[in-house]
């Protein structure tokens, strides 16, 4: 086998669409907006370009997902809890933004901690006024949570649905505590009001766009490291755990490291998207962290095709869409479709959007290589 | 024992027993393999057959007795991944191979060599050469189906596939647990070959129910009971052995 370049051997096809069409978001739609007038009907208002950036955010969750549902079989029921970490960090870096702009005209304490009578900032808070710190805290809150739970969990050997449980009760107890107001994090209020974001206001229009076009970059980056790890052996002996846990152990394989490695860094590509998340909504509070996100996010993946990164992503923006769209026009139905779309996907399409699609053009290609050789057959007679 | 004949067999295990709720699956059982040798182990159900490879295999852990590799390893003392790596390879007795991975990536897999996340990600692991998934595909007679998906293998495929897993593990000792159970005869006699030509170079202990293989293995056989050593000998000698009879005909 001759090496190819890297960058091919990660790209097949499908690959290349999806970061093909990333490509094409990040140049059109700020194009778009930015330099279409208003009545064109070419033009992508503002709030949509936020809009779409908050789905792909929600891609880059669906797809930190996929690489340990997908392809090593660990469902976790609580990804939801590393998006909001990585929210939670971000939102702490805007909150020390703000500065004496708040309410209460405090010079450094936020307004819920005026209103609490704090008298100083906790020590956690100290350093998230610096974006590079706010930025390495994204990575390192949520890596180190999946870091620290992975490593008991496998190495004690918990699988499948327990272990699914025990990441829902993870995130479950993440939400009992950020509800407090002792945590010093804003409480059921969570974060909001921001101001600005590295010094530019969060509101204005440039903001946005920029926002938007970091997320796309942040996606495409983010399928590349998966699409590195699934198509090393690393995605072999992963793919392998899945199959046969205790096959790959016999065969000398430390199945807790390899799981624990896909784990901490799915949780911090999760933590990415919660903070590439919060300045687009313009708010994070604890319900981000209720154990029904981290469900729809399992959902989402389904829908697309687990295990196949692509299909995940495709599957985020796909669902949100028609949330955003029914919960407008029928907001009582939205779980019931939730629900009924779960059920219709793995009882009609277990392998969701893009794996239905693989599995319809690779029979289509055998029935047409199939043909040359009828043909062959039927000219020898 | 003496040391001398400890450090003489490749495994050796003594006065090993271990229970499940009060159910007692081995009761001091000893058992010496030396380097090369071939073992058939038989036994009624229930007799200790599989819960002996757990133990071998570091899976289960004995309440009480020895257990040594190569006369100076106390595998008790370790897990599933280091006595693999030890060089001690196990088949299942259902065949469990990777069956979203090609024939070839699975031998690709068990190949001998570093094995960590990191060796994986970006070292030598993704290097194998190919040449020597050939030579072991070769060997189980797979060397044609090496770009099918294993899920794709009939039964007996997947056993040599797994066997060949074994051998590219390159593994000191290979335990095999009933390798032909479910294969046609014409699979069974090729089985047995295969596993001959291989205790040529490795130890080897088979585990089976099927008298017939067993025979045509022609080698040692050890008869466990209720978790203990029942006979030991070839098989003319055991399968003429009372209590041996006693025990598989319940008279």
């Amino acid at each position: 086998m001759t090496r190819r370049p890297l960058i091919l051997a990660l790209l097949d096809g499908k690959g290349a669409v999806f970061l093909g069409v990333l490509a094409a978001l990040a140049v059109l739609v700020p194009l778009s907006n930015l330099l279409l007038p208003e009545a064109s009907p070419l033009h992508v208002p503002t709030y949509a370009v936020s809009l779409l950036g908050k789905y792909l955010s929600y891609a880059l969750l669906a797809l930190a997902l996929d690489l340990v549902w997908g392809y090593c079989g660990i469902l976790s029921l609580g990804h939801g809890a590393f998006f909001a970490l990585g929210g939670y960090a971000m939102g702490m870096y805007l909150m020390r933004q703000i500065g004496p702009r708040g309410v209460y005209g405090h010079p450094v304490l936020p307004d819920f901690m005026v209103f609490l009578n704090w008298q100083e900032l906790p020590w956690y808070w100290h350093g998230f006024d610096m974006f590079p710190f706010a930025a390495l805290m994204v990575l390192a809150v949520p890596g180190l949570l999946a870091f620290v739970f992975g490593w008991f969990a496998f190495r004690s050997r918990v699988t499948g649905v327990y272990l699914s449980i025990i990441t829902q009760a993870m995130t479950f107890a993440l939400m009992l505590a950020f509800f407090r107001n002792d945590m010093g994090l804003g409480g059921n209020n969570g974060l909001t009001d921001f101001k600005d974001i590295l010094g530019f206001p969060v509101q204005a229009q440039a903001t946005r766009v920029a926002l938007f076009v970091a997320t796309v970059t942040a996606l495409a980056l983010g399928y590349l490291v998966a699409r590195y790890m699934v198509t090393s052996t690393y995605g072999k002996v992963l793919v392998a755990i899945r199959d046969a846990e205790s096959r790959a152990r016999f065969l000398g394989y430390r199945v807790e490291h390899y799981k624990l490695v896909a784990f901490t860094v799915s949780a911090m590509m999760a933590g990415v998207a919660g903070a590439l998340y919060v300045p687009q909504v313009g708010i994070i509070n604890p319900s981000e962290f209720s154990p029904a996100n981290s469900i729809e996010a399992v959902v989402w993946v389904a829908v697309g095709g687990r295990g196949t990164l692509v299909g995940a992503a495709l599957g985020a923006v796909v669902v949100n869409t028609a949330k955003s769209w029914l919960t407008g026009a029928l907001p009582e139905l939205w779980l019931f479709a939730l629900g009924a779309l779960f059920i219709i996907v793995t009882l009609y399409l277990p392998k969701g959007i893009v794996g239905t699609l693989a599995e319809w053009r690779d029979k289509r290609r055998a029935t047409i290589s199939a043909k040359p050789a009828e043909v062959a057959a039927g000219a020898a007679e | 024992m003496t040391n001398a004949a400890l450090t003489n067999t490749v495994l050796y295990l003594d006065g090993v027993s271990v229970t499940f709720d009060g159910f007692r699956a081995l009761n001091k059982l000893s058992l010496a393999i030396a380097p090369g040798e071939m073992r058939a182990i038989i036994g009624p159900n229930g007799a200790g057959k599989t819960t002996m490879m757990d133990i071998i295999t570091g899976k289960t852990r004995p309440d009480e007795g020895e257990v040594f590799f190569g006369g100076m390893i106390d595998l008790t003392m370790l897990d599933e991944a280091e006595i693999a790596t030890l060089g001690i390879g196990r088949k299942f007795q259902k065949p469990t191979v990777f069956e979203s991975h090609t024939v070839a990536d699975n031998i690709r897999l068990a190949l001998a060599g570093e094995r960590s996340p990191f060796s994986a990600l970006f070292g030598a692991r993704n290097r194998i050469p190919e040449e020597r998934i050939d030579a072991v595909l070769s060997t189980v007679r797979l060397t044609e189906h090496r770009e099918r998906l294993a899920a794709d293998l009939s039964h007996g495929q997947k056993q040599w596939l797994e066997i060949g897993m074994l051998l590219a593990q390159d593994p000191k000792l290979l335990l095999v647990d009933e390798p032909v159970a479910g294969m046609t005869d014409a699979e069974t006699a090729e089985t047995a070959h295969l596993l001959k030509a291989i205790a040529r170079e490795h130890s080897v202990i088979v585990v089976e129910h099927d008298m017939a293989f067993v025979r045509e293995l022609g080698c040692k056989v050890t008869v466990l009971h209720e978790g203990s050593v029942l006979a030991e000998g070839s098989i003319d000698a055991v399968s003429a052995n009372e209590r041996v009879i006693e025990v598989y005909l319940g008279r």
